[in-house]
């Protein structure tokens, strides 16, 4: 069945399952955010148990669905793959830094003899939570500002820029979307924090959490604008039928137009992210990480869509225009697209048992009885 | 091509080696430790006895220190392959990134999400799903180590794809090839089961060393006896499997077979070297004796390679120049054949720039009859196929003599277990307690027999290792390895503190 679909539909479907991986990250980046705000909202030793706590029942699963988007680019945009990690080798490797000492900190924070001590692994925490998610923003900014990379006939990618790809980081617009998505994070860590502990016992906690919901979405809106209004003027890279690259004037804006649909999950996602904003930081409710995570994923949706569809190259090359990479000459054959399809019929599968784990496991809120159990973190 | 730059070449496989060495110290005892635990707890379930859940959560614990490194040092070897041999990436990504893709898909999320259950879900699930969840982390972990070793082994012996040249890569034909190649069964096998052999020898270690100090003598003694059972069984089938992938060698990479095996001359009814010192003078074809000092057993390569009394086994020597006889072909031919492949390549590209769609075809014709030989065209000279024979030479005898001698210790270890005699077997407890580094010797061993002694490929005949680099200046890989250098030493540091901690507290404190 899945054989027989043309190329360009495998193709597409193959953005569209990138693009939802990298959307459910960035909705999961929540746990960054958290450990962000760790030392800010947490007072004393309790309060940052059990921040600790509730994110670190989770942290994994941000941890793997990151590992999983690179590897779904690898095997559905090998080109992609090898292009971005091998260009843009710095950034990607700070970002991997980031991650390495994120992975044991959890574990080992608290542990006796654990060498570094307790602030040393909370500061390995909040580097993951600012650095590791500003230089992402910063990656996926240049979707559309352009990189500078130039392929040869055997595509084999030479970087123009010394820096390789933390130039990125000085172009205003990659810089605002970074700075965007640390605060996002932080906004859907206190909205997560909210709705998983149980604060009977540190009411002030909440009261902190609230407001810090309210406080770092009100500093993310003026980079979120920047963002949008830069986005809907600034040209794009198109290509025609024959692929043939060119700068398109106000291309991102032709896509969201000539696309509703994404058009439309752009504003409904921002729409329930101040949603769960209002209800987190004005009213009382818990449920506010359903709303904004649910909005960042759609948001995020629309970010790649708009990258990727209505002939655009969605990584394009500044400097060789060429080069650039569309979601069709950078995917894999027919052959592995097919067979790849076929295993993410696994993926509702899997979101299945994820779910269903999860749901026993938080039908208690994280309360003084978790942190003195002996696994504790 | 552009020019190959050597520095960036050898320092971004330094950073390979350094990074895959370094996660394989916690890989191994993952695989074999969560099944362990699982072993242990489904004992607590059956018997209810709060003994058994004591002995899981210590176990659990260590468990849990191991598992949090391993998961660090593995994020970097996933991205590894962009960052630094992008040409690889793009080559091989269409067969190679599936099995990566599937990986994070089918195995990571098993891991993530039950690992959480089985550390903070004692008291939140039920006993039934609590056990489920132990099983499906040592399920979910060695999920993950097929497909890794799956990929890895489809490059020690790539089949399953056909070279495209236009889009100037590999492209996969055939999924099934892939996966179920004899050499990832294979691999798949005796990598799991020589990491219960590190698993078992772990509790071992740990278990002796309380016995010898008379603490938690009724915990150790239990941990031994489910441990020792599984090592026991895993140790003979780490022998079985390492014989299978010795056999597969032979038939697939007869060059790795002959560099470990240190077989310089070919021969007919081949003798096996069981305990040998090389020549360190020896050089191809200056026809001094390849070994100082040897013990033989005759047939015993033939047997092993061929599964034949008197089956042909072709040595570096015959592998190099050539053996006319049994229809071997030198490499001074085949690089013939590969740069002819290579010239013909860029004919396909010109051609098709030009739009002339006969010589096109023409030059692809060509192309096809020299395509298996791809990568011979990359190569100086002839001699460059040949791997550093003493290293993998010790390593594998190394490895080999360690699995035998495990498996002799765990049925000593049994026979006192059930004799009750073994707290008085202080020279067997001492040989216990420093098991454990063997085994993750041997296991390290084990990837550098593979692994070197496929040198200098990193496809085997189709792509050598120096072409396979991100085109970067060799100073971004250099800063990064001591980056990832100092940063795993200090990791690697704390964990060990921690562990000694923790088994200084023992089960009591957990
Ligand atoms: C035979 C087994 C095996 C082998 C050869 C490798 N690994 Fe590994 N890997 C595991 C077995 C494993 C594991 C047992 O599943 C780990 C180790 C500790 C852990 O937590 O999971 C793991 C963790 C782990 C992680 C973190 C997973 C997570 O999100 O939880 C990544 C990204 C990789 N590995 C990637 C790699 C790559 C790219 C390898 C090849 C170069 C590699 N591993 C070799
Ligand atoms: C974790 C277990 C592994 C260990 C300890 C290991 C060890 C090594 C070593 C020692 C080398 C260097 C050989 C040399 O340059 O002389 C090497 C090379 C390499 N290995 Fe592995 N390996 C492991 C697993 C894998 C896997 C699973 C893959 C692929 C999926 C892989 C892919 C490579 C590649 C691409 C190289 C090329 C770099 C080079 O040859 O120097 N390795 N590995
Ligand atoms: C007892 C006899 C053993 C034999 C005959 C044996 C044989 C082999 C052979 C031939 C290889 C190379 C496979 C290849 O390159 O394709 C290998 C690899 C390896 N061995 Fe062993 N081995 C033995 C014991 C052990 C033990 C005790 C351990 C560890 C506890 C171990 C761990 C490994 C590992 C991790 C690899 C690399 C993965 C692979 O290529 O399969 N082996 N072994």
């Amino acid at each position: 069945m899945i054989a027989n679909l043309d190329m360009v539909v495998l193709q597409q479907i193959w953005w569209i399952i990138c693009s939802v991986v990298g959307a459910l990250f960035l909705f999961l980046t929540f746990v960054q955010g958290g450990q962000t705000l760790l030392w800010q909202v947490a007072k004393g030793e309790i309060e940052r148990s059990l921040v600790i706590n509730s994110l670190g029942r989770k942290w994994e699963l941000t941890f793997t669905t990151l590992v999983l988007f690179g590897g779904a680019l690898f095997a559905a945009f090998p080109k992609f793959y090898a292009t971005s990690f091998g260009g843009a080798y710095w950034v990607w490797m700070l970002i991997l830094f980031s991650f390495i000492i994120q992975a044991v900190s959890y574990e080992y924070r608290t542990k006796p003899a654990n060498l570094l001590g307790e602030k040393v692994y909370e500061l390995f925490l909040f580097i993951n939570g600012s650095v590791g998610i500003l230089l992402i923003g910063v990656a996926v900014g240049t979707f559309f500002t352009g990189s500078n990379f130039t392929l040869n006939s055997m595509n084999q990618v030479t970087w123009t820029n010394s820096l390789r790809g933390v130039e990125g980081a000085f172009s205003f617009f990659n810089l605002s979307l970074g700075i965007f998505l640390v605060l996002n994070a932080r906004v859907l860590g206190s909205m997560y924090l909210v709705n998983n502990i149980d604060f009977t016992e540190t009411p002030d906690l909440e009261v902190r959490l609230r407001k810090a919901c309210l406080a770092n979405f009100l500093y993310s809106l003026p980079f979120l604008l920047y963002v949008l209004v830069a986005l809907l003027v600034i040209d794009g890279y198109g290509f025609d039928e024959n692929g043939v690259v060119s700068m398109v004037s106000f291309k991102y804006l032709g896509n969201l137009l000539a696309m509703p649909a994404v058009l439309g999950m752009l504003l409904v996602g921002i729409i329930l992210v101040v949603m769960g904003v209002l209800r987190t930081s004005l009213a009382s409710g818990t449920n506010g990480i359903w709303f904004g995570g649910l909005g960042t994923v759609l948001v995020g949706l629309a970010i790649f869509f708009t990258a990727g569809f209505n002939n655009t190259a969605f990584y394009p090359s500044k400097v060789d225009l060429q080069s650039s990479l569309s979601i069709y000459n950078a995917s894999s054959s027919h052959y592995t697209l097919t067979v790849m399809t076929y295993v993410a019929f696994l993926i509702p599968f899997v979101l299945g048992y994820v779910t269903y784990a999860w749901r026993q496991m938080d039908s208690r809120k994280i309360d003084m009885k978790d942190l003195a159990d002996d696994k504790a973190y | 091509m552009s020019e190959i730059d050597l520095a960036t070449v050898n320092w971004a496989r330094a950073q390979f080696i350094l990074t895959a060495m370094y996660h394989w110290i916690f890989v191994p005892l993952t695989l074999g430790l969560s099944f362990l635990c699982a072993f242990f707890e489904s004992m607590y379930v059956r018997t209810g006895n709060e003994d058994w859940k004591r002995i899981t959560k210590f176990w659990m614990t260590l468990f849990g220190i191991n598992f949090a490194i391993g998961v660090a040092t593995g994020i970097i070897l996933e991205f590894q392959f962009g960052t630094n041999w992008s040409n690889y990436s793009w080559m091989v990504g269409d067969i190679f990134g599936a099995p990566l893709a599937i990986e994070g898909l089918l195995a990571f999320f098993l891991e993530a999400t039950f690992f959480a259950v089985m550390f903070f879900g004692w008291d939140r699930t039920s006993k039934g799903f609590h056990l489920f969840a132990t099983w499906m982390v040592a399920i979910g972990s060695n999920l993950s180590a097929l497909w890794i070793l799956v990929a890895n082994g489809w490059m020690q012996y790539p089949l399953g794809m056909v070279f495209n040249p236009e889009s100037a890569r590999f492209e996969m034909q055939n999924f099934g090839e892939v996966l179920f190649a004899p050499i990832a069964i294979a691999k798949f096998t005796h990598t799991t089961s020589s990491s219960f052999v590190v698993g078992s020898l772990f509790v071992i270690t740990i278990s002796s060393y309380y016995l010898l100090r008379g603490r938690h003598v009724d915990m150790a003694k239990k941990s031994i006896i489910v441990a020792s059972v599984f090592g026991l069984l895993a140790s003979l089938f780490t022998a079985f499997t390492g014989d299978e992938s010795a056999f597969n060698n032979g038939r697939f990479q007869p060059m790795k077979l002959a560099a470990y095996e240190g077989l310089f001359d070919g021969a007919k009814g081949a003798e096996i070297v069981a305990l040998g010192v090389l020549n360190s003078g020896k050089r191809l074809g200056d026809g001094q004796e390849p070994f100082a000092f040897e013990v033989s057993i005759p047939h015993g390569l033939s047997v092993l390679a061929k599964r034949e009394w008197n089956a042909f086994v072709p040595g570096i020597k015959d592998l190099v120049y050539g053996n006319e006889a049994e229809g071997i072909m030198p490499v001074a031919e085949k690089m013939k054949k590969g740069k002819a492949a290579i010239a013909d390549l860029a004919a396909i590209q010109e051609a098709g720039k030009a739009g002339d769609e006969q010589a096109k075809a023409a030059a692809l014709k060509r192309f096809r009859e020299n395509q298996d030989y791809l990568g011979f065209g990359y190569l100086d000279t002839p001699e460059e196929v040949v791997p550093p024979v003493a290293t993998t030479y010790y390593s594998f005898h190394g490895m080999v003599f360690l699995g035998s001698f495990f498996i002799l210790l765990l049925m000593l270890y049994l026979y006192f277990s059930y004799k009750e005699t073994l707290e008085d077997k202080t020279w067997l407890l001492v040989l216990g307690f420093f098991s454990f580094f063997m085994a993750l010797t041997a296991s390290e061993l084990g990837w550098v027999v593979a692994e070197v002694g496929r040198q200098p490929w990193a496809i085997q005949d189709l792509m050598p290792v120096k072409v396979a680099t991100t085109n970067i200046a060799a100073g971004h890989v250099k800063a990064t390895f001591f980056m990832f250098f100092v940063l795993f030493a200090v990791l690697l540091l704390a964990e060990i503190k921690i562990m000694l901690r923790q088994i200084k507290i023992g089960p009591e404190g957990v």
